[in-house]
């Protein structure tokens, strides 16, 4: 093999196991999903009122794994549902989130996760009726659940009437129509900056141990972080 | 084994010194002041603290192992530096050292020591374990330790990612408050409703893996007033890391207080959950108690779970 040759093996070889690496470090470590920033052009600790919208939906037919259930969030410049979990938004902040609730139901595994806890008024509206509590036993009154555990957040998300939801529910992701609620709530940012886990307390990853997993343990699905910034 | 003073060849001009009772003297010196050390200096600090008889147990506990483990490892210490400094090579010594035989009073003096050491060790653990009911740890479903008396029920379920806490006493609210009375016995009934966790309440040197279908029992009596940090000790799932909560101690008549008024007001919640139960069995087909009631399937897509068929 002349010198040319054993030159060009192995910058070519050179080159595949440095490309692998560039992939599987963009893919694996840094290839999460974007996040959804309602902090721009808002001063933090300033008593500013943000609007944060999302969807929770049945299927995902947007992602890998289209049978997973899945929230999306609605960016605030271009109204586009972006299907992740992380947003983003400023401290010392009135937080007002509209979650359009197009997943059936599913009875929460522990129904004291039907209480709502952590909003102004510890109250949620759900197409306008204020709720404090919500039965996921009875009349198939619950979907999902968005619960940040730091700031003791806690709010089930009411799904829309079981006939209705099994028998028409939203085909394709990010659901636009088909029966759906709607639930507002308010709460507060702390002052401080940090990180806080968000997650749905309703065993929804089917076919994974006692509902738990899929889904429920990946971040752009079930779970997710609201980064406060300051 | 090195040469001692029985063994070592004299050297020429000079008596040779004692070695054995000049390491004994600097051993029992060094030993003494690093016992004293400990039980006075560093006992007061050593974890978990005082909060609880289980953890005030769990510090005694540490220092007295502290206390027999460092004259040992001074010995060994100190023979070594011993035997580096005095028996060390020298310029133009090139003799070899004095023969070496069995030492019966040596070797039964080992044996002997070291026995009483572990036996000791053995009884006291025991002790340790009976005395403060458990000692903090989990004893399973049926705990053969138990303290007298009447013991405030707090049952512990753990689930993705938090712990909350049942008070049957109080009429079976449910809450994510940990609030305890000093002065009490308590008795943790830890279990899960999904996987494996573990509730691991530091201060109170109390930990009790938590296993989905078991009550895992743990008693402890907080002492006095101060706060708690529960952490899960067992590797869950994505958010592991962030499974964790702070509780209070706090006095009998302001727990009284505490759970009289939280009993009111979570009522409305305490209306849908189950029947206080031990375990509950987090499948369909859950038994008595279970948070899934029998014969239905929660992921079912044709049950209505209550609702009117009939509903728009």
């Amino acid at each position: 093999m002349s010198l040319p040759v054993r030159v060009g093996t192995l910058v070519v070889a050179f080159l595949a196991v440095v490309g692998v690496a560039i992939f599987v470090v963009i893919h694996y470590f840094l290839g999460g999903p974007p996040v959804v920033d309602y902090s721009a052009g808002v001063p933090a600790n300033a008593g500013r009122t943000v609007s944060v919208v999302m969807q929770e939906d049945p299927q995902n037919s947007v992602s890998t794994h289209p049978d997973w259930v899945s929230y999306f969030i609605q960016s605030p410049t271009s109204h586009q549902w972006v299907h992740t979990t992380l947003f983003q938004v400023p401290a010392g902040s009135r937080i007002n989130v509209t979650i359009l609730g197009y997943d059936g139901c599913t009875p929460l595994r522990n129904p004291f996760w039907g209480k709502v806890t952590g909003t102004v008024g510890n109250v949620v509206h759900v197409n306008g009726r204020p709720v404090s509590v919500l039965n996921s036993w009875a009349n198939c009154a619950v979907g999902h659940t968005f619960s940040i555990p730091g700031i003791n957040l806690n709010v089930p998300v009411a799904s829309p009437s079981s006939v209705q939801a099994n028998e028409n529910l939203c085909p394709t992701s990010p659901c636009t129509s088909g029966p759906h609620t709607v639930v507002t709530f308010s709460f507060f940012t702390p002052r401080q900056a940090g990180d806080y886990f968000w997650q749905c307390r309703i065993p929804c990853g089917l076919g994974y141990l006692d509902g738990f997993g899929g889904p429920m343990q990946t971040i752009g699905f079930m779970t997710g972080q609201m980064e406060v910034v300051s | 084994m090195a040469t001692t003073g029985d063994t070592a060849a004299p050297a020429a001009g000079r008596r040779e010194p004692s070695h054995g009772w000049r390491l004994f003297a600097i051993w029992l010196v060094i030993a003494l002041a690093a016992d004293l050390v400990i039980w006075f200096v560093w006992k007061p600090h050593l974890p978990p603290g005082t909060l609880s008889t289980s953890a005030a147990d769990q510090q005694f506990d540490l220092a007295v192992l502290s206390v027999i483990a460092a004259p040992v490892m001074i010995f060994v210490l100190v023979y070594f530096s011993y035997a580096v400094i005095v028996w060390r090579h020298r310029e133009g010594d090139d003799e070899d050292g004095p023969a070496q035989f069995g030492h019966t009073g040596i070797q039964a003096t080992w044996i002997i020591g070291t026995a009483v050491i572990v036996l000791s060790l053995f009884v006291f653990g025991t002790y340790e374990l009976i005395s403060p009911a458990g000692a903090g740890a989990g004893e399973g479903p049926a705990p053969i330790w138990t303290p007298g008396g009447k013991t405030l029920q707090v049952q512990v379920i753990a689930q993705q990612w938090r712990f909350t806490y049942r008070y049957p006493q109080f009429g079976g609210f449910e809450t994510t408050q940990l609030v305890l009375p000093e002065g009490q016995w308590v008795q943790f009934n830890v279990t899960s409703i999904d996987v494996i966790h573990s509730f691991w309440a530091y201060q109170l040197g109390v930990k009790a893996d938590a296993n989905p279908g078991v009550n895992n029992v743990a008693f402890t009596k907080p002492t006095h007033a101060g706060s708690i940090t529960v952490r899960c000790a067992e590797l869950c799932g994505l958010w592991h890391g962030s499974m964790y909560d702070f509780g209070h101690i706090m006095t009998k008549q302001g727990f009284e207080q505490w759970a009289t008024s939280t009993e009111q007001k979570l009522a409305p919640a305490t209306k849908l959950l189950p029947k206080f139960a031990y375990t509950y069995v987090p499948d369909a087909n859950g038994a008595d108690g279970g948070y899934y009631p029998d014969n239905v399937d929660p992921y079912s897509n044709v049950e209505t779970y209550g609702a009117s068929t009939t509903q728009s």
